[in-house]
C-alpha cells in the first residue's frame, strides 16, 4: 500500500506491507533509529512518538494507519535554536543512563509539559507510568521533566 | 551532601577532577543518535530469526525445513543437523552444533537430539527482511516426542527423575564443575555444626532455621540481545557488532567456538541499552549470526524479541536456601550455616570465576563479626533456560546478602529485639579492618556503625517505630525494613580469578596528542554507566587535562586493549584503577621531559594539578599541554626517555573492594488485599571515593528500583509441563514510576586502601542491598499475623496468603 506520512515536517511516501508496524516503518523504511523497539506487547514504551501531537506507542499502530497524519519523533525535538528544554532537562538532571528508553520518555515528557506547564511530580509519575526504564529508578526522569516545565524555551536558561 | 574535594573548573565549567559533571554521552542519546546493535545497517544485510522449542523436554524426531526454504525471500535455513556437519578445528568439540559455556559446560547452538527447555533454539532462518524471516519460522515442521521434564529443582535428584544431559553420558541431573566437584562448600563445616549444636543445648542461646527462596528473575534490559555478523569472504575478517558487556572476552570465545583466528575477529559493542549481566554470556543467536554470515557470504543481523529475551537468555538467582543462625539471647551472633540447592537450568551457563562456581555466595556472613560459618551449594540441571550470573548480583552476592539480612530479621523476631539494635550489636568494628571473614574474604575498609547511624537518622527511625506502634493499635499495618549489606566487587586478582582461563585483569591505553588533548582506550564496556564521562574525570584528576579534552574510546576490540569487561561492578575497581595508574605513568614521564625543558633536575620539580613547576620558583613551569607538545617536538630528551606522551597499563587488582551500605524501607500493607505500598526508601551507600557523585547516585537509584521489582513483582515461574510463565512484559512485571518512591540517598566515604583513587564500585550495590530491605519491611508489617518469612515476589496474592498462614511456593504454578 502506498502511504504518505508527514514525519518531522517532511512528507514521505512509501509503498509498505499492510501489516508493517509503525515502529518498523520509522526505523527500517525511513532509517530513523531514535525510536526504539523494546517489547512485543506495548508495555515498555521505548517506541513512543507523536501522531498528530499525541504520544503513541508506535508498536501498537500499523504504518498504514498513520497515512495522512503527522508524526513527530525524537529527531524532531531539536530546532535551529538548539536542544528542546526537555532534552536539556534530561542532561541537567541525569535523566538517562543507557539511553534506550530516553526517546520515548522525551516525547511523553514534552507532551506532558505542553499540556500542563505547572505539572507536579506526582502528575509526571502518572504520566510516564506506561513506560519502563531499567536504569534510573525514575527519580531523575521525573526531575528532568519538571526541569523542562520550570525552564521553558523562552526562559533565561534556554534563551 | 556530597563529600568531594574542591577542584578547579575547566573553561566549559566541568570539574578538572572528581565532582558531579553532566555526562558527555548524553549529547547523542537525547538526540536519538545512540547507536545500538539494531541500528547497524550494512549493504546487503540479511535478517535471522530463531525457531524455538515449545517443549521443555522432548526428543527431536525430525525437522523439515522444505516449506520454509521455498518461501520467497528466504535465503537459508540452518538446523542442528547442518551444524553437526560443519567441522570445527577446535579443542571444544568437533562441530558447530555445540558451544562451550563460560563454565566449561557445553550448550547446544541448535538442538540436535533433544530440546531441554522451552524456548531453546531449534532452527535459524535467514531471509531478506525481518518479517519474512519470522514468517518462515511458521513453515518449519518439527516432529517432537515430548518427554517428562524436571521443573522442580527439589525433584531433580530423585532416582526416577528424567535425565536431562544424556548427551554427556550423565545418569542423573547433578552438575560437576571443571575441578570435579558436585557440591561447593566454603567455611568451617565442623566448627559451625558444633557451635550450632552447642547453642541448641544452651538455654541462653537461640537457633533459628529458615527456608528462603530467591526465585528466578531476569535482568530484562530495555534493549534485547542481538548481533550483526559480517565475515568478509575475501579477507576472512569477521566483524561482529553485538550486545556484549565483555567484547574482548567474547572475541576469544568466538575464536574458540568458530575456530577462527583471533586476529581476524573484531567485536564491536556499540551503545548497549542496559546490561545488568544479561549481556555477559555468549548466546546461540550470536553464534548463529556468525554461522549465517559464513553460509551466505553476507552480513546477517539477529535481534531477539522480548519473549525470546525473557525465555532463553541468562536468568538470575533460582537459589533455594536454608539458613540456620545461632545467637545468644543478648543478640550476639555465634554461627551461620547455609545449605543451597542451585537451579542452573539445562546447561551450566553461569559466568563465575572458575575457582568460584557458586560465585561469591560465601560472602553470606555479611557485615557481622562472628567466628563460625559454613555453606554448601548443590547445583542441579533442570529443564529451564541456562544462565545464572546475571542481574546486577556481584557474582551471587545478591543471594548472599538477601539470605543473611533475612536471617538476621528472623532472629530479631525470635528474640523480640529491634532489628536495628541486633545489627548494631554485631557489625564489624572499624578497628577490625582489614577484616578476614570466616569464609576467607578480606574486607578492605569500613565504618559500618557510622553508616548505619546516618541511615537511622535520615529515616527518623525512632519516630517511625512510634508511628508504627500507634498505627498497629488502630489496625493499620506499616512496616520498617533494614538491610545492611557488604559486597566484594572488582574481580579480581589474576592468581585467584579467571573466566575460561582468562585472568581478570584489564588493560588501558592513554595517548596525549601534541596539542594536549587526550584519548583513553578502555577494555571495559559501558551499558549506561557513563564511562565516557567518569574515565575522563579520572584522567583529569591525575593530569589536570580538562575532561572535555579527553575522549574515551571503548567497545571495539580492534581499538582498545584486552580486558574482561563490565560486570560484577568491576569497571571502577579494575579499569578505574588502570586509568589512574596509566595517568601517573604519563605524569612521571612528563616530569622528565619538563626537567629537560626547564634545564633542571626532575627532583627539583613539584606537581600541582596539570603542571610541573620548579620548587620555590613557580614562574618556571611547564603545563601538561606544553609537555605534550615538547614530547613530540625537537627537544633533546634525557637518556632512556622515548618521545611522545603515551602509556599503557594492565591493572591486576590486589584484592576485591568492599562497598557497603545501610538501607531502610518503609511500607504500608493493606491486610485485606495484600497490597504493598513502598512509602519511603532511605539508602546510605559507602562506595569509597565518588568520582562523579551524580552518576553514583543514578546507579543507586536504578538498583533500588530493581529491589522493588524483585521484592514485589518480578518472577520467572514455570508450570509442571515446563511452560515459562514469565515470557513477556504482560507476565514479567517490572517496576514503573508508580511503584518507585522518591529515593532518599545519603553517603559516607571510606576509601579503599588498596585502590589508587580509593574508589570501590557501586553499580550493583543497590540491587544487592535493597530486596532484603523491602521484604523485611513487608514482613515487619505483617508480623502481627505471626508471619516470620514469605518468599519474593511479595505480590498482593502472596502477601495475602502469608497473612492467612497459607503461603505457597512462588517458583512453581501450584494451587
Amino acid at each position: 500500500m502506498e502511504i504518505t506520512i508527514n514525519v518531522n515536517g517532511v512528507d514521505v511516501t512509501r509503498d509498505v506491507e499492510a501489516r508493517m508496524l509503525l515502529v518498523h516503518f520509522i526505523r527500517e523504511e525511513l532509517g530513523m533509529r531514535g525510536t526504539h523497539w523494546g517489547c512485543d506487547t506495548s508495555n515498555c514504551g521505548t517506541c513512543v512518538l507523536w501522531v498528530d501531537e499525541e504520544p503513541v506507542k508506535s508498536c501498537t499502530m500499523l504504518a498504514v494507519m498513520a497515512d495522512g497524519h503527522r508524526i513527530t519523533t525524537v529527531e524532531g525535538l531539536e530546532t535551529a535554536d538548539g536542544l528542546d528544554p526537555i532534552q536539556q532537562g534530561f542532561i541537567e538532571c541525569h535523566g538517562l543512563q543507557c539511553g534506550f528508553c530516553t526517546p520515548g520518555m522525551l516525547m511523553t515528557g514534552r507532551w506532558l509539559v505542553d499540556k500542563n506547564p505547572d505539572i507536579t511530580e506526582d502528575e509526571i509519575r502518572e504520566g510516564i507510568s506506561g513506560q519502563i526504564c531499567r536504569c534510573t529508578g525514575y527519580k531523575n526522569i521525573v526531575a528532568a521533566i519538571k526541569w523542562a516545565a520550570d525552564n521553558p524555551k523562552d526562559s533565561e536558561v534556554n534563551a | 551532601m556530597t563529600a568531594v574535594e574542591d577542584v578547579p573548573m575547566s573553561a566549559q565549567g566541568n570539574p578538572i577532577g572528581f565532582g558531579s559533571m553532566k555526562r558527555k554521552e548524553d549529547q547523542r542519546f537525547v538526540r536519538g543518535q545512540g547507536n545500538y546493535v539494531d541500528d547497524v545497517q550494512l549493504p546487503g544485510m540479511l535478517h535471522g530469526a530463531i525457531l524455538r522449542s515449545p517443549h521443555a523436554h522432548a526428543k527431536i524426531l525430525s525437522v523439515d525445513t522444505s516449506r520454509a526454504e521455498a518461501l520467497p525471500g528466504v535465503v537459508a535455513v540452518i538446523t542442528g543437523k547442518i551444524l553437526e556437519g560443519i567441522p570445527r578445528p577446535s579443542l571444544l568439540g568437533d562441530n558447530f552444533a555445540w558451544m562451550p559455556t563460560l563454565s566449561y559446560d557445553t550448550q547446544a547452538v541448535l538442538a540436535t537430539d533433544k530440546v531441554r527447555f522451552q524456548g531453546q533454539e531449534v532452527a535459524f532462518v535467514i531471509a531478506e527482511d525481518r518479517y519474512t524471516a519470522k514468517d518462515a519460522l511458521e513453515l518449519i515442521d518439527v516432529d517432537y516426542e515430548a518427554l517428562p521434564s524436571v521443573m522442580d529443582a527439589k525433584k531433580a535428584m530423585d532416582p526416577n527423575a528424567p535425565v536431562i544431559r544424556d548427551d554427556k553420558g550423565q545418569t542423573d541431573n547433578s552438575i560437576t564443575d571443571v575441578m570435579g566437584n558436585k557440591t561447593w562448600e566454603s567455611g568451617n563445616a565442623i566448627g559451625t555444626a558444633e557451635a550450632i549444636d552447642k547453642a541448641r543445648n544452651d538455654p541462653n542461646c537461640v537457633v533459628v532455621t529458615q527456608e528462603i527462596m530467591y526465585p528466578r528473575v531476569h535482568p530484562a534490559p530495555m534493549e534485547t540481545c542481538g548481533s550483526v555478523a559480517h565475515l568478509d569472504p575475501v579477507s576472512g575478517q569477521l566483524t561482529l557488532w553485538t550486545t556484549s558487556q565483555a567484547p574482548h572476552a567474547h572475541r576469544t570465545v568466538y575464536a574458540m567456538v568458530a575456530g577462527l583466528p583471533e586476529h581476524k575477529i573484531r567485536v564491536i559493542s556499540p551503545d548497549i541499552g542496559g546490561g545488568f549481566g544479561n549481556k555477559v554470556g555468549v548466546y546461540p543467536g550470536y553464534v548463529l549470526s556468525v554461522v549465517g554470515s559464513i553460509v551466505t557470504g553476507k552480513p546477517v543481523k539477529w535481534v531477539e524479541d522480548r519473549s525470546e529475551n525473557l525465555m532463553s537468555t541468562s536468568f538470575a538467582r533460582d537459589y533455594h536456601m536454608t539458613g540456620t543462625i545461632a545467637a545468644t539471647k543478648e543478640g550476639k551472633i555465634l554461627a551461620v550455616d547455609v545449605d543451597v540447592l542451585a537451579d542452573h537450568g539445562a546447561f551450566n551457563g553461569v559466568a563465575q570465576p572458575t575457582k568460584y562456581p557458586a560465585g561469591f555466595f560465601h560472602i553470606f556472613t555479611g557485615s557481622y563479626d562472628y567466628p563460625n560459618a559454613h555453606c554448601k551449594v548443590t547445583p542441579v540441571y533442570t529443564n529451564k533456560a541456562p544462565g545464572g550470573v546475571a542481574y546486577a548480583c556481584s557474582f551471587r552476592i545478591t543471594e548472599a546478602a538477601y539470605l543473611i539480612e533475612r536471617l538476621v530479621d528472623c532472629l530479631a523476631q525470635d528474640l523480640q529485639m529491634d532489628p536495628a539494635e541486633l545489627r548494631l550489636k554485631n557489625l564489624i568494628k572499624p578497628e577490625q579492618f582489614p577484616y578476614t571473614t570466616p569464609t576467607g574474604w578480606e574486607y578492605d575498609s569500613g565504618e559500618y556503625e557510622k553508616t548505619m547511624r546516618v541511615a537511622l537518622e535520615m529515616a527518623g527511625y525512632d519516630e517511625l517505630r512510634k508511628e508504627q506502634a500507634e498505627k498497629r493499635a488502630r489496625g493499620e499495618y506499616m512496616g520498617i525494613g533494614i538491610s545492611f549489606f557488604t559486597e566484594g566487587v572488582g574481580a579480581g586478582p589474576r592468581k585467584d580469578m579467571d573466566i575460561l582461563g582468562l585472568g581478570m585483569a584489564d588493560g588501558i591505553e592513554l595517548r596525549i596528542h601534541p596539542t594536549g588533548k587526550a584519548q583513553l582506550r578502555l577494555s571495559v564496556q559501558s551499558q549506561g554507566q557513563g564511562h565516557e564521562t567518569t574515565y575522563a574525570q579520572i584522567v583529569a584528576h591525575e593530569l589536570g587535562v580538562p575532561p572535555e579534552d579527553i575522549e574515551v574510546i571503548h567497545g571495539d576490540t580492534d581499538n582498545t586493549p584486552f580486558g574482561l569487561g563490565t560486570y560484577g561492578s568491576r569497571s571502577t575497581p579494575v579499569s578505574g584503577a588502570a586509568a589512574a595508574v596509566v595517568s601517573r605513568k604519563i605524569r612521571d614521564k612528563a616530569r622528565l621531559i619538563a626537567a629537560a625543558a626547564l634545564e633542571c633536575s626532575p627532583d627539583d620539580l613539584e606537581w600541582s594539578l596539570g603542571r610541573w613547576s620548579v620548587k620555590g620558583d613557580p614562574e618556571r613551569s611547564k603545563s601538561i599541554q606544553d609537555i605534550a607538545l615538547l614530547s613530540h617536538g625537537s627537544l633533546e630528551l634525557p637518556e632512556g626517555v622515548e618521545g611522545h606522551l603515551d602509556a599503557t597499563a594492565v591493572y591486576n587488582p590486589p584484592n576485591l573492594t568492599y562497598p557497603y551500605g545501610c538501607y531502610i524501607c518503609v511500607v504500608d500493607v493493606d491486610p485485606g488485599t495484600g497490597q504493598v505500598k513502598v512509602r519511603r526508601f532511605v539508602a546510605v551507600d559507602d562506595c569509597g571515593t565518588r568520582i562523579n557523585p551524580m552518576i553514583v547516585e543514578g546507579q543507586v537509584h536504578g538498583g533500588l528500583a530493581d529491589g522493588i521489582g524483585m521484592a514485589l513483582m518480578e518472577l520467572i515461574a514455570f508450570d509442571e509441563d515446563g511452560n515459562c510463565l514469565g515470557g513477556s512484559f504482560m507476565d514479567y512485571l517490572l517496576p514503573t514510576s508508580m511503584e518507585c518512591p522518591d529515593w532518599e540517598l545519603g553517603e559516607t566515604v571510606t576509601p579503599s586502601p588498596h585502590h589508587p583513587i580509593g574508589a570501590k564500585g557501586v553499580g550493583e550495590s543497590a540491587t544487592v542491598g535493597s530486596p532484603a530491605a523491602v521484604v523485611n519491611a513487608v514482613i515487619d508489617a505483617i508480623s502481627p499475623f505471626g508471619v516470620r518469612h514469605a518468599d519474593m515476589p511479595l505480590t498482593p496474592a502472596n502477601v495475602w496468603r502469608a497473612i492467612q498462614g497459607n503461603p505457597v511456593r512462588v517458583d512453581m504454578a501450584v494451587e
